[in-house]
């Protein structure tokens, strides 16, 4: 029974962050129809500018509580001056072109920033602590649990909502639905498609900045963290269904469950289990639990 | 056979890849031999993507080469190239021809994820399973040996041994490429319904094309491996399989020449880079990809064309193949 306990705490505490990480993937992929692999590379940007200002901020003899606005700061920060210019300067120019120019694109941009970090922030791990043991921890089953870890689950919730309740009621996200069925006919009607495209591409980078630093404290950031994340993020949207919010949620619990059972049941399969479903999964639904099917076009 | 039926560039190109080693400094012919195996592995890549099948998870079959060295080496001693490679050959072979059922029915954004979800099962396999795949430290090879005389991996006869298995491998591409699957494998990008229209089933153009270069990256992995002497999990992980992708960008996947152009100037900068810029290669990957998509989609082999044309005052642009 406890064994029971431990696995489905662990699954809610890192399925929280793999929603995190992967909530703007997909809302990317909605809008824009492009699988952005540089999200990877926003993210641990993220993760490292928060990490770096809440560190400045304890250096500079702030109360550790201080730590928590400079983590959001820094990912607010990336994601609202990172995000713009990928999208205004790079990806603008290729949405017409080939599906693997666009993600060679993507890679690239992945691949400059993942070196960018290391020439910045240096090969060190890059650690603060303060965020994730200020909240203190609670016991189950003779486990200690931090707060911090449901913080995380609280924030992933409200996130969620917050971005479904956008898209599906306010008349902003009727403009970005219209835009996702029919590019042309919205430019018609008059709605500013580079504009929305933008916010969108801004809303992905600011998810992913923010998922960033609020993972940061949990672990250590370092180099070459960009590239393992960004496969992760993969998987969950894979399996959730490509641009579906709904499918993000899904797809991370899912994830999340079957490497904390495989942790603790086979620890040698944590990394193999998941792709495994997610073969699985795309071997049955070819578009993911809640992806649309889409129809061929002659 | 007529000998002005061959083209002058291929004999151009031969006599270079023939004499060159033969007047350049041994650390040279390393990394041109290293430029030989990354060739093999990207030519499977590049017609892949001819088809507009872009995969981020050839790695797969590379390590999978790479790795029958290590457990040949490892539990039975055998470092025979003329016994490993063909092996190398057959388990990428196999695991293409398993891989590839369920490949062949996608297309696009999945099936370059798809790849990378099969790479990362074998690099989470080949990093967890550490009692037999050696985790982290990963499998040496060893010296190998040619009808069992010893050839070090930066010798000339292993370039030699590698040319040769590269002028094979060549001429199976162009082969490939001129039977009615390779024609097929062209149209596909352009329009898909109409190959089916023809009476052809698409999966099966998917799914030979795929065993090829399955095969090509086993082949690969075996010379690799032996090259470097040392193999380790991340030979299966997708950054790998980015770097195939981004030789075959770099070069133009066209048809043979690009990736050949690809692999060198690859394994020249890289060279250079990790002596320079130890740690700003992946930057200056990228920044050569990005300049390469948003100016000069065609690659290196376009670069050479529209040069030659310049010179010939030929405006009428370059063509591929």
């Amino acid at each position: 029974m406890s064994l029971i306990t431990i696995i489905v705490f662990d699954a809610l505490s890192y399925g929280a962050t793999l929603f995190l990480l992967s909530i703007g993937l997909t809302v990317v992929f909605g809008v824009l129809r492009i699988l952005n692999i540089s999200h990877g590379g926003i993210y641990a940007l993220g993760a490292y500018m928060g990490t770096w200002l809440a560190l400045l901020v304890l250096g500079e003899k702030f109360s550790p509580w201080m730590t928590y606005p400079a983590l959001l700061l820094g990912a607010l920060f990336i994601g609202i001056t990172v995000g713009p210019i990928i999208e205004r300067v790079f990806l603008r120019r290729i949405y017409n072109a080939d599906m693997h120019i666009q993600l060679l694109l993507t890679f690239s941009i992945l691949l400059i920033l993942d070196d960018a970090m290391k020439l910045i922030w240096g090969m060190e791990p890059l650690f603060v602590s303060e965020p994730y043991s200020l909240l203190g921890s609670f016991s189950v089953v003779g486990i200690l649990y931090p707060w911090y870890d449901f913080v995380l689950v609280g924030v992933s919730i409200i996130f969620g909502s917050l971005l479904i309740w956008v898209v599906r009621g306010t008349s902003y996200g009727k403009l970005v639905v219209s835009v996702i069925n029919d590019r042309e006919v919205s430019t018609a009607i008059g709605i500013n498609v580079n504009l929305i495209y933008t916010v969108a591409f801004t809303a992905g980078a600011l998810a992913a900045a923010l998922g960033g630093a609020l993972i940061a404290p949990k672990i250590a950031v370092v180099p070459q963290f960009a590239l393992e994340v960004v496969v992760l993020a993969f998987a969950v949207i894979a399996i959730g269904g490509m641009g579906s919010l709904e499918g993000a949620a899904l797809g991370a619990m899912i994830v999340s469950f079957a490497r904390a059972i495989a942790i603790h049941l086979a620890p040698e399969f944590d990394l193999v289990a998941i792709y495994l479903i997610m073969i699985l999964v795309l071997a049955f639904r070819p578009q993911g639990l809640f992806g649309e099917i889409v129809v061929r076009k002659i | 056979m007529n000998l002005s039926a061959i083209p002058r560039d291929l004999l151009v190109v031969s006599a270079l890849l023939i004499l060159v080693p033969l007047i350049v400094p041994n650390w040279i012919l390393f990394v041109m031999t290293k430029s030989l195996f990354m060739f093999i592995c990207v030519s499977g890549v590049a017609f892949m993507l001819r088809g507009g099948l872009l995969t981020f998870g050839h790695a797969l079959f590379y390590a999978t080469g790479a790795y029958t060295v290590g457990f040949m080496v490892k539990w039975f001693g055998v470092q025979e190239l003329l016994i490993v490679l063909p092996l190398g050959a057959l388990t990428g072979f196999i695991m293409a021809a398993l891989v590839g059922l369920v490949m062949a029915r996608y297309r696009e954004v999945f099936f370059a994820m798809l790849n990378l979800a099969f790479s990362m099962i074998l690099f989470g396999a080949l990093l967890k399973f550490y009692r037999v795949t050696g985790g982290t430290d990963g499998l040496p090879t060893g010296t190998p040996t040619l009808l069992g005389i010893e050839i070090e991996s930066d010798s000339l006869s292993y370039y030699y041994f590698s040319l040769v298995i590269v002028a094979i491998v060549a001429y199976v591409i162009h082969r490939f490429m001129a039977s009615p699957n390779g024609f097929y494998l062209r149209a596909l990008h352009d329009n898909e319904i109409r190959i089916e229209y023809s009476g052809v089933s698409v999966r099966q153009v998917i799914y030979r094309t795929y065993i090829l270069a399955g095969t090509l990256g086993g082949v690969s992995g075996v010379l690799a491996a032996f090259t470097i002497g040392h193999i380790v999990p991340e030979d299966a992980f997708w950054i790998q399989s980015g770097e195939f992708v981004f030789v075959a960008l770099l070069g133009g996947f066209g048809g043979l020449a690009g990736p050949l152009m690809g692999s060198f100037a690859f394994e020249f900068m890289q060279t250079y880079a990790s002596k320079y810029f130890p740690l700003a290669w992946q930057m200056m990957m990228g920044i050569v990809m990005l300049l390469i998509i948003l100016f000069q989609p065609g690659g290196l082999w376009s670069i050479y064309h529209q040069i030659l044309d310049y010179f010939k005052g030929d405006k009428r642009g370059s063509d591929d193949v």
